[in-house]
């Protein structure tokens, strides 16, 4: 059904003229502090910019002269096509440094060369795990949102050419983050380690996505707002706020990379967890809450469980999520009471995360036939699966007695790849599965037999990855903590080490899997958008039912 | 809200649509909600017992008066005085020898010793002494620089090549590196040196480096290849190799010396913790009397 949505911003001038002011200084800038850089990788990073801001000039040159082509329903739906292009890249790219870092793990000595540094585990660890939760989840929440935000307020994206700006400066950040890493820039905060000048950076894109969004919310035609813009909206706001607070720092000279926390010792370490913790609570959750709040109940076409749990588990989440992060300094110099806080907040969040996960199940009462038929309303039906299982997980090893055996170890690991692999991996994908034929047009997916094959070939990645990790996990905290009869440690570190070899060779394997997965689905998507169907698997009468517009 | 539907027996929906999507408004699952009142309600427990609430000045102590630093405090201090009596009986041992001797002091000095090896030694001899190429094997009977309780309390105390006052200084030298030898020398070198642990060799290279040997060699490893432990050079006939006894290997040490640290652990262990040890690596299986 076409909506009547409205047109192009009602001015296009206006924010063309002032994007051309914004690249020209930026261009300014950038050639300054290269020319005047302190160090060579700031230099190099100004020279990025530059060349950034200067295809950002010929990008907004191509879009002014460029008739404006006619979406369905006026929505602007190009950058959504672009963030769907960028997740799939990134997606990759990240599974692909992943198994990497779990080879060199593996095999220590043979993945190790000294005269390359920037193939070191420490650089190449945050490079996968910015790629995976910023590069691939935040292109994943960027188009999702911009194209969820359309269809269920029944208008344009606000901003004219601003989602574009969007776009292309949140991975113009990427860009930047990871070739610090390699480059050995970093601020030492995990999760957050990109220097001063790319978290300022990001923090321009993401007060003019924030304005995008809620300008889009604003000027809606419905009369309520839906609940998967609620989660979108707090993902936003939140993250703001965790990454402005985090990334406080004094730079050692304005033209060079490196700078210092506001915050040190344990206030420094506190900060770092309230923002860590916080990016697994607003990014990681209630972000991609919100791509499960849109993408199950269409795609299943049924209508959601219930608009009361949505309502109290979407406002407890997000009271009690705040609080949790304490439970990441248990038995450290963080004073208990904080760690008790802590905890019992994070205790106290086991119930209001499994509400998404009813509301997510639930939702399919009545149409529980089509696990059978549809891979892709399969996939995101596991990934809530897993979404409860992590959640469940999450609060159980936040208790300090639990803690105290599983701090430090792979069980941790575990943890975070059964909610990163099952849970926003795969809902991830059951987006993408489902946009791709929407945004290019298409009735059907290339091949659902490919979704199969995805399916079970991560799936059993994803299993063999968590269940490797917790029995290492448990075993090295085992052997951590056994002591002899005279009180002195029964297993050296490199014995607990030794024993840890096998079970990373099979996390490898699994990762492997997962990325061999990915793999299948990027080439089914690219076949889907160039229109291709494969041979037998036309659908023969109604065309597939969730297809939009 | 809307009221329940009679005819299907479900929820009707709340009347809102977005782009095709509908509520229903279903009651909170009742499970659901005693769960999370049941969490809410452990955690008030949880408070009023432990540490919890930040004042202006304080914070909430609890009921039970916890505090985790001082258990660790308590903890470490009732762990440090059981151990002070052993540590005492190690250092007033008249010898090494008496420690092992009572059967109560072995045990402790075995288990403090394989614990010290864990964190000190493994990561080069190896967990279980085993040593590597370049890092001698502690559990056979062969030493470089003696294997008695003494002299291995002296390698652990002043170290082999280390930054220790009174460390020995010995090394093998470069000989091709260095140019003491031509290349034909060394080669030949390497045969003889192969002729001393009956390995295959080539007789007439060996009879040309039977003089170079005599000038260069015997002062450290003898007229007969056996070595000298005063001055850490390993005995040259048998089939235990540090750095390897294949013909590469050998040449490999002629041509560039060899010179293995040993670290001195004086003052990074106790005195009693070094006793402990030297007693664990002497009974590994090759300690000497």
């Amino acid at each position: 059904m076409a909506l009547n949505a409205n047109q192009a911003s009602t001015n296009p001038i206006d924010d063309v003229v002032l994007t051309s002011v914004f690249l020209a200084f930026g261009i300014l800038l950038s050639l300054y502090v290269a020319a005047n850089a302190a160090d060579p990788q700031m230099e190099i990073h100004a020279l990025m910019f530059a060349a950034a801001f200067a295809f950002g000039a010929l990008f907004l040159a191509r879009h002014v002269m460029e008739e404006p082509k006619a979406e369905p329903g006026g929505y602007a739906m190009g950058v959504v096509r672009a963030g769907v292009f960028a997740s799939v890249f990134w997606g990759l790219a990240g599974f692909l440094v992943g198994v990497v870092i779990a080879a060199q793990l593996a095999f220590p000595n043979l993945l190790y060369f000294p005269d390359a540094a920037w193939t070191s585990f420490g650089r190449l660890r945050p490079l996968h795990t910015s790629a995976v939760i910023f590069a691939f989840g935040g292109n994943v929440l960027i188009a999702t949102s911009f194209y969820v935000v359309q269809r269920t307020c029944r208008a344009r994206l606000f901003g004219g050419i601003a989602p574009w700006f969007v776009f292309w400066g949140y991975n113009l950040f990427i860009v930047i983050a990871a070739t610090g890493y390699l480059m050995g820039v970093t601020q030492s905060k995990e999760y957050a380690e990109p220097e001063w000048y790319a978290d300022l950076w990001l923090t321009i894109v993401w007060v003019v996505y924030l304005l995008v969004f809620l300008g889009t919310v604003l000027k809606r035609k419905e009369p309520h707002i839906y609940v998967a813009n609620w989660f979108y909206l707090s993902f936003i706001v939140t993250i703001a706020m965790l990454h402005i607070v985090n990334n406080l720092a004094v730079p050692v000279s304005w033209t060079g990379s490196k700078s210092y926390s506001l915050f040190s010792g344990v206030q420094d370490a506190l900060t770092q967890w309230w923002y860590a913790h916080n990016a697994v609570g607003f990014f990681l959750t209630t972000g991609f809450l919100a791509i499960m709040y849109y993408f199950i109940p269409k795609r299943a076409e049924r209508p959601v469980y219930s608009y009361r749990l949505s309502i109290v588990h979407f406002w407890s989440l997000i009271f009690i999520y705040i609080w949790a992060g304490p439970h990441h300094l248990h038995y450290t110099s963080l004073p208990e009471w904080a760690q008790t806080l802590g905890m019992t907040f994070s205790v106290m969040l086991w119930m209001p995360s499994w509400g998404g996960m009813i509301n997510g199940l639930m939702t399919l009462s009545g149409a529980w036939d089509k696990l059978r038929t549809d891979p892709v309303l399969r996939m995101m039906v596991v990934s809530v699966a897993f979404y409860g299982m992590s959640t469940f997980e999450g609060p159980l090893m936040s208790v300090r007695a639990v803690n105290s055996l599983s701090h430090y170890t792979d069980w941790t690991i575990g943890h975070v790849h059964s909610g990163a692999l099952g849970w926003v991996g795969y809902i991830s994908f059951g987006a993408l599965y489902c946009l791709v034929p929407w945004l290019w047009n298409r009735k059907q997916l290339y091949s659902n037999a490919l979704v199969e094959w995805h399916f079970w070939i991560s799936t059993i990645g994803i299993v063999l990855y968590i269940t490797s990790m917790w029995v290492s996990g448990i075993m090295q905290g085992l052997m951590w903590r056994a002591y002899n009869e005279f009180g002195f440690l029964q297993y050296s570190f490199v014995e607990t080490v030794e024993a840890m070899h096998p079970y990373y060779i099979i996390r490898m394997i699994g990762g492997s899997l997962f990325l061999v997965g990915a793999i299948i689905m990027a080439y089914n998507l690219y076949r889907t958008a160039r229109g291709d169907i494969r041979a037998n698997e036309q659908v023969p009468l109604a065309p597939v039912p969730a297809a939009a517009s | 809200m809307a009221a329940p539907n009679n005819e299907t027996g479900e929820e009707e929906t709340t009347g809102h649509e977005w782009d095709g999507i509908r509520e229903l408004n279903n009651p909170l699952p009742r499970w659901w909600l005693i769960i999370f009142y049941a969490t809410i309600v452990w955690a008030v427990v949880y408070w009023i017992f432990m540490p919890a609430w930040p004042g202006i000045t304080g914070y909430t102590k609890g009921l039970r008066n916890h505090s985790e630093r001082e258990n660790v405090a308590v903890a470490l201090q009732q762990l440090e005085s059981s151990r002070v009596e052993f540590a005492q009986r190690l250092l007033a041992a008249p010898s090494l020898r008496a420690i092992e001797s009572d059967p109560d002091l072995l045990q402790y000095a075995r288990a403090a010793g394989e614990s010290l090896f864990g964190d000190n030694c493994a990561t080069c001899h190896g967990v279980g002494g085993q040593g590597f190429v370049g890092y001698p094997n502690l559990v056979d009977d062969e030493w470089i620089w003696g294997g008695t309780l003494d002299d291995i309390q002296t390698t652990l105390r002043v170290g082999r090549r280390s930054d220790h006052p009174e460390t020995t200084y010995t090394e093998m030298l470069a000989y091709g590196q260095d140019g003491l030898l031509t290349p034909a020398e060394v080669n030949d070198l390497t045969d003889y040196v192969l002729s001393l642990s009956g390995q295959l060799h080539d007789p007439e290279a060996r009879a040309r480096a039977e003089e170079v040997y005599q000038t260069q060699c015997v002062s450290c490893h003898g007229v007969d290849g056996t070595g000298d432990r005063e001055q850490g050079a390993p005995n040259l006939t048998d089939a235990i190799w540090l750095y390897g006894g294949e013909r590469s290997a050998i040449w490999e040490t002629l041509w560039y010396g060899r010179a293995g640290v040993m670290p001195s652990f004086e003052g990074r262990l106790s005195e009693d913790q070094i006793a402990a040890l030297a007693v664990y690596v002497h009974t590994l299986g090759g300690g000497e009397d």
